[in-house]
């Protein structure tokens, strides 16, 4: 009998211990990270690593300007295309389609949350590159390789569309149906209905999910680098290259022991990507779950 | 006035049609551009053998090592996983109260950790690495997986977990059972969110190649030990299509064919799961 309870308390005692293990390594990443990037942070200021686009590795010269404004640009691209084009999505599913329609949009919006981002790596040089490269940029008389920001963005779009519509079918299913009835009773139609009621009554939850779905874009790897250019230069146009944080990791952990400050560098970066999204998703969530409780 | 409210329900009914064709065009043309130009070129033997020599300037051989060591990183990392994540959510919807502080931070550090990119993992895991001295190898990609899918393997079922009605458990323990003599019940009721998040898990370790690129490193052959360095298919789809001969290219085609190929079928099977053995569930 005894040895039943002891053991009940010592699962229970494993069990807290891999619970807690969770927080421990949320910041223990933290800390590690910053520890690492501790070896730059003494040399440059923070506010000079922030703010200056010189990388030159060799000549001690870090600046992450470029890489930090790479990727703000390549996913602030991406959410402008991606947002209004899940957002109807979401409407036309939970508004407008019947079940049927639905039973067949599901799985296609499943396939592509499942494919690997390598693979959209490859159909963004084999399709979305020759696109720019061949139609938009001759369209708008520039010569460009088709590696730019604009491919990274419309690659980087279709990876967060499916994240983006189930949370947006989440939030507008939510809003109870009385108000969409008050509202087509009172002889609106089913945009006005939508635009008025069902939309402003979400958008709270519409923002926040964004906000989630950002912090995932800023993230994205090796479908980004394949199809982005990697150059160091700050983009001035959707044409130009770029080169987002996660890339700069990617491409060049390899070297990053033969020189010095080189593997702080590169760590740095990563704490830089940690704690930006560490902050957007917090925020979201945090956000998200206030909304729900009320 | 009154005619204007009807054109613009045309105009967004057009505009969601719209994005509706988009998306599945979308889908169609990742599909298309990756079966098209890889199906021609994949053949028996770059299924079933390592590379040879000459491999990367387009000489024969295949990407077996890939496949295989794709495979046990993602078998090691589920079966981890697993190990850890079934006492977390255990503990989370039995041990805990339903409105218990420590759960509801726990559960947002899942939620947190889930958004880390797999970068910042490999990363992270990188320089654990350096210091307690394990170089680039199958243990290592082991441990990135992890860590990667933990997250999405507790959240996933902890989402189930938390419907079960406290009745049940009360009815075990009225018979005398213990909080932890209840687990049968509790994954009884949670099986098949188990499958289909395992199935998800399994789906997004197969795929990831940030994560690995740090930890696993990659190599010609296939792992005989833990402290082997391993191959992955992502990165066997990225290092070949970065080389500038179209033969060596045409492969990282066909390695994207396979890969896709795994992954439609594990992301297949987790639907089916869903949908048919969801009804046992009291």
């Amino acid at each position: 009998m005894k040895y039943r309870i002891i053991k009940d308390k010592v699962a229970g005692g494993v069990m807290t211990f891999f619970t807690l293990l969770s927080l421990i390594l949320l910041v223990a990443m933290a800390v590690g990270l910053w520890l690492k990037s501790a070896d730059i942070l003494e040399e440059h200021s923070m506010w000079n690593l922030l703010t200056a686009s010189e990388w030159k590795p060799m000549r001690n010269q870090f600046g992450f300007l470029a890489f930090i404004s790479g990727t703000f640009y390549v996913t602030g691209v991406a959410t402008v295309i991606a947002l209004p084009t899940s957002l109807l999505m979401a409407i036309f599913l939970t508004e407008y389609s019947r079940s049927t329609v639905r039973r067949y949009i599901y799985p296609l919006l499943d396939i592509l949350a499942s494919l690997p981002s390598v693979i959209f790596g490859v159909w963004g040089t084999l399709v979305i590159v020759p696109i720019v490269s061949d139609i938009i940029g001759p369209a708008v008389g520039t010569a460009t390789s088709g590696y730019t920001l604009l491919s990274g963005a419309v690659v980087l779009s279709v990876m967060i569309l499916p994240l983006l519509v189930s949370l947006f079918i989440e939030i507008l299913g939510n809003v109870e149906i009385d108000l969409r009835e008050a509202s087509l009773a009172l002889g609106a139609t089913r945009w006005q209905t939508t635009k008025h009621v069902v939309l402003k009554k979400g958008l709270p939850g519409i923002i926040a999910s964004t906000v989630l779905a950002i912090s995932r874009a800023l993230g994205e790897t090796i479908a980004v680098l394949m199809v982005c250019g990697n150059l160091i230069i700050i983009p001035d146009s959707l044409l130009d290259a770029c080169y987002p944080i996660p890339a700069l990791i990617a491409n060049n952990y390899g070297e990053m022991l033969s020189l010095p400050l080189y593997e702080s560098a590169l760590m740095f970066a990563a704490f830089i990507l940690f704690f930006i999204v560490l902050v957007f998703n917090l925020g979201a969530r945090l956000y998200l779950k206030t909304i729900k409780t009320e | 006035m009154k005619k204007a409210k009807y054109i613009e329900e045309k105009i967004f009914r057009f505009l969601m049609v719209l994005s509706l064709i988009l998306i599945a065009g979308f889908v169609f043309s990742v599909l298309w551009s990756i079966f098209s130009k890889g199906i021609p070129v994949l053949t028996w033997e770059m299924v079933t053998s390592l590379p040879g020599s000459g491999f990367y300037v387009g000489k024969q051989g295949g990407f077996l090592n890939a496949i295989v060591g794709s495979v046990y990183i993602v078998l090691g990392a589920t079966f981890l996983g697993l190990l850890i994540s079934i006492p977390v959510v255990f503990y989370l919807s039995v041990y805990l109260k339903k409105d218990s502080r420590f759960g509801s931070i726990a559960r947002l550090a899942f939620d947190v950790l889930f958004g880390v990119p797999s970068i910042v993992y490999g990363a992270f895991a990188f320089t654990i690495m350096i210091v307690v001295g394990i170089r680039a190898s199958l243990l290592g990609g082991i441990l990135v997986e992890t860590l990667l899918i933990v997250p999405i393997l507790i959240r996933s079922m902890d989402e189930v977990a938390r419907t079960i009605p406290k009745e049940l458990l009360e009815t075990a323990y009225s018979l005398g059972a213990t909080k932890i003599e209840t687990i049968g019940v509790v994954i009884r009721q949670i099986a098949p969110a188990i499958a289909t998040a395992t199935l998800l898990s399994v789906g997004r370790a197969m795929g990831d190649a940030a994560g690995v690129m740090f930890t696993a490193g990659f190599t010609d052959y296939i792992p005989e030990s833990l402290t082997d360095k391993a191959a992955t298919l992502p990165l066997s789809v990225f290092f070949q299509l970065s080389a500038p001969q179209i033969e060596v290219q045409n492969r990282a085609y066909a390695a994207a064919v396979v890969l896709t190929v795994i992954i439609l079928i594990i992301s297949l099977s987790g639907r089916f799961i869903m949908r048919y053995f969801s009804k046992n569930k009291v």
